[in-house]
């Protein structure tokens, strides 16, 4: 077998030295009746690199890739040119095969690594702090509800939700919230041009620990976070923001700027790619530095060795499980390393100016699709205001029309049935999202498309 | 000692005075192939790029008035810098690519290439989560072939696919349990974990909503079975252990502890971090394991990429399957492979499932790789996994216990990792020094410190993925090191002496904690990032 290096007569020597007379011996602490004699039922014997590769690339065929259709899929992940030295810099195998930095004078290159990546989110963010990173955006929604409820100190019950938050995001902090009996308030989203802040601001009151907004929100609307700030301040609230699309952020202030306590979001656009859902990357910031001690997952700080010069640590590591064991403010136990070293080499050949073209750019292509698809007869436009992604309403079912699109080769965005199978009446909505892989003609190639199936 | 290198390197006679041999300071603060890498921040600019894109054209702006008029502070480099920045980064780690590394409970066995360029196939890197299901059907077909083979490995009746590392599939098994307990109507309080868990155990159990107990150790370093038996009682939900456990040994009582847990009307979560030692020879569900999550990045050896990302599936018995959390995949009898969601969960009478645990499908990109990981060793290759892991560590174990300190070496073989204790070093002499001074010789330094029901332990996991030439090397080194920590020599003290960096102040960096680089001078002056002064 290609991947163990002991012969035969290596482990007779070893059996030799260990006393044992055979490696069964060796299990002797496993009951007889436990130990399994035969192979693993219908599990062939190992196989060659050839034949497995060509098992697996007989499977990826059965699968319609991004590239090789006219694609508008979002609403939490994103399809992104990635640089072709991205992929080759997280295949270095002192990146790749490397473990979590736990001994740092041998680890500096993965630990400056996260010093840098917390430093591009902080700013990215407009907050003072950024960990590490999370599993995804989804788990880092929950985690930042649940360091709100530990500021406030368990006097504080509630939680509100924007009903323009990712479904599924949604879905997590309620399923958590079961467990730790946190009162969920959350509203249907509101099919109009602008999400509904005064309706959110109107279910914050003095129990709630935390509000929950999305920006831009799951149907691509773009709002001024400040007064959700205000209001979930004057309640001693904090405001949580999520942003699925970091890339936005190119183009748009920064949450921190506008007054939100903890960011948390999605990074799978800079770096990562769509791999089906995972691994993604899971951002978390603070704008407030006093509130770094409550916060989740690993952080890398600087100090310097033994002889003065500068390197870098875990460090703040007794708010983790493996000092805190059942006290520590989460039981996470990794972060998304190798993402987040994507996402940093990405962000560090875009650069602030390359970060601001890429936006401008998507945001044109996504204003020139929406006037495209708003000339379609029976498609309306819903949004007033967006970055990327908007909804448009088909007067028709969403999934039916997606469904049929795709035997076109045309992925024609995420419809709102299957994210809200509940709420009927948001079936016609359908999320479509643009980056600067859409081309002019994928966009004529979409509103042709769909006005020969609504005709 | 035969020589520990088979380079051409010979020990010779040490060299007394070694500032009559060390050259001098350089200007560059490099040392020929160790090479000083400033922060991209002190040598990027923010106009600077490594992507060429279009200026930005004038047209429609629908950003309802919040563009982002503040710089951001992002420092960008051109490929060339880039690819060489982080290029020098990478020479200043340890890898397994570069050597045995023998942390133990983390299993850093070697990474087939094969299966990462499985992943990288455009068919699964490049599909989005929310495609038709008819555009993934081989994308589930992945998911749901790899959740088949993870059954029949544990004789388990259903698997959650989609934690998202070891830490999250333990939560997922202890909300499974939770949730079976409250279908009945039976609100339990208490999980029991023994002393020797990982620290994700009791903290799981808490965030859960749970309160933790101790379950003692005996003198052999297993479970307490009376103790344990004492203890259970209708306010129990369940206990979590780990088998093999964290001392490398199995738990040998362990059908005996589930069926007194199941007596007592509580469920056994099995943390699986250690199941590389036992696949293909023993199967959890036959020791009446309820819930077991496998990290996928241990087991089937996927990338550990400096600490994540993980993948932590969940097996799951017939009590606590229909509890699992959505989405997961199906096979009907027509061959189809089926994404179920909250929209179809009744189609495939899935009513009763807790929640979801993530936004999407799970891991994908490491399905793909622990699937061709499955079929490329097959079933003879992964019991020949699990037997030569265990042989590997029971040849450190019986090498070194001469010289180290193995607690639980007389009660037996080990598993896949031997555990030794500090005793018999010099007073101020302590495991830190010694895994330091193992850095001067070339490996990783074990697990040190854990577990804590060994004073100053020192777990190690060699794995299988070592040669006898390899792990001979690696002993005659840590034999070395082992004998200057009984000798008292004060050179450990101060080891590594030829890492990249000498010890760091941990210290320091938790009392004044700097976590983001900040402008050294205020904004408005000069674009350019690079200026400093002297930090």
């Amino acid at each position: 077998m290609r991947y163990l290096p002991l012969t035969d007569a290596d482990r007779s020597a070893m059996l030799e030295k260990i006393g044992a007379p055979d490696v069964d011996a060796l299990f002797v602490d496993v009951p007889e009746e436990a130990r399994l004699d035969g192979p693993i039922h219908g599990l062939p014997m190992h196989a060659s690199e050839m034949a497995v590769e060509k098992r697996m690339r007989r499977l990826s065929k059965k699968n319609l890739a991004a590239a090789d259709a006219a694609f508008f899929l979002g609403a939490g992940a994103y399809k992104h040119h990635v640089p072709a030295s991205v992929d080759h810099i997280i295949q270095r195998g002192e990146f790749l095969t490397a473990y979590t930095p736990y001994q740092p004078e041998i680890a500096q290159g993965t630990l400056q690594m996260l010093f840098e990546f917390q430093s591009q989110v902080a700013h990215l963010y407009g907050c003072a702090v950024a960990n590490a990173s999370m599993y995804d955006g989804s788990t880092a929604c929950w985690e930042a509800v649940a360091m709100a409820g530990r500021i406030a100190r368990g006097k504080k019950r509630k939680v509100v939700l924007s009903g323009a938050l990712h479904p599924h995001y949604a879905e997590v902090v309620k399923t958590m919230a079961k467990f730790t009996d946190d009162e969920i308030a959350h509203a249907r989203p509101a099919m109009q041009a602008a999400p509904d802040n005064e309706g959110l601001i109107a279910r914050i009151d003095d129990d709630t620990a935390s509000v929950v907004v999305q920006y831009p929100d799951i149907l691509g609307r773009v709002t001024d976070l400040a007064p959700i700030a205000e209001a979930a301040h004057a309640k001693g609230a904090l405001l949580i923001v999520v942003n699925t699309e970091p890339v936005a952020l190119g183009a748009l202030k920064s949450p921190g700027e506008m007054g939100a306590d903890i960011v948390v979001g999605e990074g799978q656009s800079i770096g990562v790619g769509l791999q089906f859902g995972g691994p993604y990357l899971g951002l978390f910031a603070v704008r407030d530095p006093k509130h770094v001690r409550m916060m989740p997952g690993r952080l890398c700080g600087e100090t310097q060795d033994a002889e003065g010069k500068r390197g870098y640590v875990l460090t703040l590591s007794t708010r983790e499980q493996h000092i805190r064991r059942e006290k520590a403010t989460s039981n996470i136990c990794t972060n998304s390393g190798l993402c987040a070293l994507a996402f940093s080499v990405h962000m560090t050949l875009l650069g602030e100016a390359g970060l601001r073209r890429l936006a401008m750019e998507n945001h044109r292509l996504a204003c020139i699709a929406a006037d495209r698809l708003a000339k379609v007869p029976g498609i309306s436009v819903l949004n007033d205001s967006f970055f990327n992604e908007f909804t448009i309403r088909l007067g028709t079912d969403a999934r039916t029309v997606v469904r049929k699109l795709a035997k076109q080769d045309v992925l024609a965005g995420v419809s709102l049935g299957r994210l809200f199978p509940e709420h009927a009446d948001l079936a016609d909505g359908l999320i479509v999202a643009v980056t600067e892989t859409t081309t002019e003609e994928d966009i004529e190639t979409l509103a042709a498309a769909l006005g020969e199936v609504l005709a | 000692m035969s020589a520990p290198n088979a380079s051409g390197w010979k020990p010779g006679t040490p060299v007394q005075d070694h500032n009559a041999m060390a050259g001098p300071d350089t200007v560059t603060g490099n040392r020929a192939l160790m090479l000083e890498e400033p922060l991209i921040f002190e040598i990027g600019t923010t106009e600077t790029t490594g992507v060429d894109l279009p200026e930005p054209q004038s047209g429609s702006n629908r950003l309802g008035g919040l563009d982002r008029s503040e710089k951001i502070g992002l420092p960008g480099l051109s490929e060339p810098e880039t690819i060489r920045h982080y290029t020098r980064l990478s020479r200043q780690n340890y890898a397994i690519d570069l050597g045995l590394f023998p942390l133990g409970s983390c299993t850093m066995k070697h990474n087939p290439r094969l299966n990462e360029k499985v992943a990288r196939m455009p068919g699964f890197a490049d599909v989005h989560p929310l495609q038709p299901v008819d555009t993934v059907r081989g994308a589930l077909e992945v998911v749901n072939e790899l959740a088949h083979w993870l059954i029949e490995l544990t004789a388990m009746h259903g698997v959650a696919m989609s934690p998202k590392a070891g830490a999250h599939g333990e939560l997922c098994g202890i909300l499974c349990i939770r949730a079976a307990l409250e279908a009945r109507g039976d609100a339990r309080e208490v999980i029991l974990v023994p002393e020797s868990a990982h620290g994700t155990n009791p903290a799981t159990a808490a965030f859960a909503g749970y309160r933790v107990e101790d379950i003692p150790a005996n003198s052999d370093g297993r479970v307490d079975l009376e103790a344990l038996k004492a203890r259970l009682g209708p306010d129990v939900a369940g206990v979590m252990i780990t088998n093999p456990n964290t001392c490398g040994l199995f738990e040998r009582d362990m059908k005996a502890i589930s069926d007194a847990v199941h007596e007592a009307g509580g469920f056994v979560y099995c943390d699986g971090a250690n199941f590389n030692a036992i696949v293909g020879k023993v199967r959890p569900g036959d020791l009446g394991v309820d819930a077991m999550h496998i990290n996928l990045h241990k087991t089937f050896s996927t990338p550990h990429g400096g600490g994540g990302p993980g993948s932590g599936p969940v097996v799951l018995s017939e009590a606590l399957s229909p509890y699992g959390p959505l989405p997961f995949t199906a096979r009907t009898k027509d061959g189809v492979v089926h994404l179920v969601e909250e929209e179809n969960a009744a189609e495939f009478e899935h009513t009763k499932a807790f929640g979801r645990m993530t936004a999407f499908h799970g891991q994908m990109g490491m399905f793909t790789r622990a699937l061709a990981y499955i079929l490329s060793h097959g079933a003879d290759g992964l019991r020949q996994v699990a037997e030569d892991a265990v042989l590997n560590a029971n040849y450190i174990l019986r090498s070194l216990e001469d010289v180290l300190d193995a607690p639980f070496g007389h009660s037996g073989p080990c598993m896949h990792e031997a555990l030794f204790g500090d005793k018999g070093f010099a007073e101020d002499v302590s495991t830190l020094d010694l895994a330091k001074a193992l850095i001067d010789e070339g490996y990783h330094p074990m697990t040190m410190y854990f577990p804590l029901v060994v004073h100053g332990a020192m777990l190690v996991e060699p794995t299988e993925t070592e040669s006898k030439a390899a792990l001979d090397q690696f002993i005659g080194a840590l034999r070395s090191v082992a004998e200057r920590a009984k000798a008292g020599d004060e050179s450990l003290k101060t080891a590594p002496h030829y890492a990249p960096r000498r010890r760091l102040d941990e210290t320091l960096a938790a009392r004044k904690p700097i976590l983001a680089w900040e402008e050294p001078n205020p904004p408005g002056g000069a674009p350019s990032m690079s200026e400093q002064d002297g930090r």
